[in-house]
């Protein structure tokens, strides 16, 4: 509590001294509220890059300003608030959490156009973008099964969210198309970002067996620790391998600059609409980092899994998809299960030993 | 290396930053003063012992620019609240801020960068024997010196006459004060030594348990060491129980998870704490029949002259 007060606190210090040194009037104002420090190294430092991208690509024609460390929740509506006070016309939401403030925020001011990324509420003035990682998690699953000496992968997951589920599904799918008879272990830290629990969630999954390590949090730590015990891991949202040289397999990369710079024109132009963005491989929406430490043949199938996805010829989700309680998930989307299934995943697939918390 | 050393190893080194970082707060509060500023000091000291060891390319000196960055921290602290006699609780929420923004300014230049981790003791024959060797005598000498640490400041507490004084001044300051003892003096000297400790457990996270300095990589720590203060009562056993028990509480829900235990996640995260209060207000409750909190505790002292 403590600890989210300050959070809060921070953003208003924060967000206090942004308003006081924007006046440039004439310039359209675009705001972020990011999760984390920009220097997480993760999933903020990514959208960070995003905003870089967009300020080199429009700087004459906006004026960006972002809060960092805004705390999920409540108190996130009040930084977001204060972007809008400040003159921001397009707001940026970064995280799942700001889902419920933006979309509150949003209807208070119908006049500001907002962004929310990797949600689901929609309104006329707010749009939602989202990255299918699940495509790049399911390249690793095949990657992660070819590399395994033992046949059992290590998971660090988050928060037990349908986007950190669909991720272990996707991988295990992944993973059983090369050995069936692949296990996971899963462990839940329940906090996207804190080296050190992250670290010792890795150490657990070695000790007790695991030979490669897949995380869905957003600090290098598992990285690191699975490179000083000289075994493999994959990086998350940002290209890892400098604290894994000799550990890092590929990395899923979050590339928003694009979407960034397209959204901020189409709002420059007066074309912004609400929408709803969910950008796989194809549309550039993220990138697989070169894919290291693995033989050539292993390289060559991630490769070509990941020229399927690319085309639309292989779909990670394709039917039958067989539930954890061995009856068959059905079939919404025609040969494969549909968006809304995805994005709205709360079940685990067959072969992953592990309940689903709150279920 | 069976499991379980592997398990004890980790809780090792999991509790070593919240202890490093109780174990100053503890004088501090036992000298009556309430920094409430540990997690600032803490990522402060992770930011410039990072930046000192990357720097220099030695740990120890990574360390001790941790020390000095945490007691220069909370020298802020002393002079807002024993010099000017400003609020406390205000004074040290404020210097967890400052921390946080200050840290992530000096250690922006090292985000990315990595070192070495201090090096696992070896010492021949020790180190070996089975079983208990790699726990008694083979983690980084951080392990060793924080429980050195908490035995020194138990003997100076309670069998000094320096430590009777501190204590005197976190009971009754007016008192001490009219029996002739600097109060404020001897509060600004427990200030830095609480401030010492919280920059050395910041500048341990990213010396020993992960190389890299990442802002806000502390994650609430210096929070759960100001908790753990309390629950143990204000007492340095206690206290050492505390931080163990929540490290191993937290190491161990990780390894019931992923040997799938199948109890929820949510719960398991919430375990350490639940555990700590429990077991630590059972403790006090038995021996003592309630809190023992310094009377003085967060009280603003101004000499009359």
């Amino acid at each position: 509590m403590m600890k989210r007060l300050l959070g809060a606190a921070a953003a208003l210090v924060l967000a206090g001294s942004v308003a006081g040194v924007a006046h440039a009037a004439d310039k359209l104002k675009v705001g972020f509220i990011y999760l984390g420090p920009i220097g997480d190294l993760g999933w903020t430092y990514q959208h960070e890059l995003g905003r870089q991208a967009l300020v080199k690509e429009l700087g004459d024609k906006i004026e960006t300003t972002y809060l960092e460390n805004v705390p999920e929740g409540p108190d996130s509506e009040r930084a977001i608030e204060q972007l809008v006070r400040a003159g921001n016309k397009l707001i940026f939401t970064t995280s799942f959490g700001y889902m419920d403030p933006t979309l509150k925020v949003a209807k208070k001011y119908p006049n500001v156009h907002f962004e929310h990324s990797t949600g689901y509420k929609r309104d006329k003035n707010m749009s939602t973008y989202s990255g299918r990682w699940y495509q790049g998690r399911y390249i690793q699953g095949q990657i992660a099964a070819k590399m395994s000496k033992v046949g059992v992968l290590g998971y660090i997951g988050s928060f037990p969210i349908p986007e950190v589920v669909s991720g272990i599904n996707a991988t295990m799918l992944g993973a059983q198309s090369v050995n069936p008879n692949i296990k996971v272990k899963i462990i839940w830290v329940n906090t996207w970002f804190d080296p050190g629990k992250e670290a010792d969630a890795a150490k657990a999954l070695l000790d007790q067996g695991a030979d490669i390590i897949m995380q869905h949090t957003d600090s290098p730590a598992a990285m690191q620790v699975a490179a000083e015990r000289g075994k493999l891991a994959f990086g998350q949202d940002s290209e890892m391998i400098k604290f894994g040289p000799k550990a890092q397999l590929t990395s899923i990369l979050d590339t928003w600059g694009p979407y960034y710079i397209a959204r901020v024109k189409a709002e420059l132009d007066g074309t912004w609409k609400s929408e709803d963005t969910w950008g796989g491989l194809d549309s550039k929406m993220f990138e697989m980092a070169p894919y290291t430490n693995m033989p050539d043949d292993v390289k060559k199938m991630a490769e070509e899994t990941q020229a399927a996805i690319t085309s639309g010829k292989l779909h990670p989700f394709k039917c039958p998809v067989i539930g954890q309680d061995g009856k068959e998930v059905e079939c919404k989307g025609g040969d494969h299960l549909a968006d809304g299934q995805i994005l709205g995943m709360n079940f685990y697939v067959k072969g992953v030993d592990d309940k689903l918390p709150g279920k | 290396m069976l499991l379980v050393e592997a398990i004890i190893l980790s809780v090792l080194a999991a509790s070593t930053p919240l202890l490093l970082a109780a174990t100053g707060e503890l004088v501090t509060e036992r000298a009556g003063v309430l920094n409430l500023g540990v997690e600032g000091m803490m990522i402060v000291g992770a930011a410039c012992g990072f930046a000192g060891a990357w720097m220099s390319g030695s740990i120890i000196i990574g360390a001790l620019c941790g020390i000095v960055a945490g007691m220069l921290m909370s020298v802020i602290f002393a002079f807002m609240t024993l010099g000017l006699a400003v609020n406390q609780v205000a004074t040290g929420l404020a210097l967890t801020i400052l921390g946080i923004g200050l840290s992530g300014l000096i250690g922006a230049r090292f985000v990315g960068e990595r070192i070495t981790t201090a090096p696992k003791l070896a010492i021949r024959g020790l180190t070996d024997i089975p079983l208990v060797g790699r726990i008694l005598f083979g983690e980084d000498a951080f392990v060793y010196l924080s429980l050195a640490l908490i035995v020194a400041v138990w003997w100076f507490l309670y069998r000094t006459r320096a430590g009777l004084v501190l204590r005197a001044c976190g009971d009754n300051h007016v008192s001490a004060h009219a029996l002739g003892y600097p109060v404020l003096r001897i509060r600004l000297l427990a200030v830095l030594f609480g401030g010492g400790c919280a920059g050395l457990a910041g500048a341990y996270l990213p010396l020993a348990y992960t190389p890299f300095f990442i802002p806000g990589m502390t994650a609430g720590r210096g929070w759960i060491a100001l908790a753990l203060v309390v629950f143990a009562s204000w007492r340095p056993g206690r206290l050492v129980i505390g931080a163990y028990l929540f490290g191993a509480v937290t190491i161990l829900q990780l390894h019931a998870q992923g040997a799938g235990v199948g109890i929820p996640s949510q719960f398991m995260s919430a375990l350490p704490y639940l555990a700590t209060v429990i077991v630590l207000v059972l403790l006090s409750r038995a021996r003592t029949g309630g809190s023992t909190a310094p009377a003085a505790l967060g009280t603003v002292f101004v000499p009359d002259r």
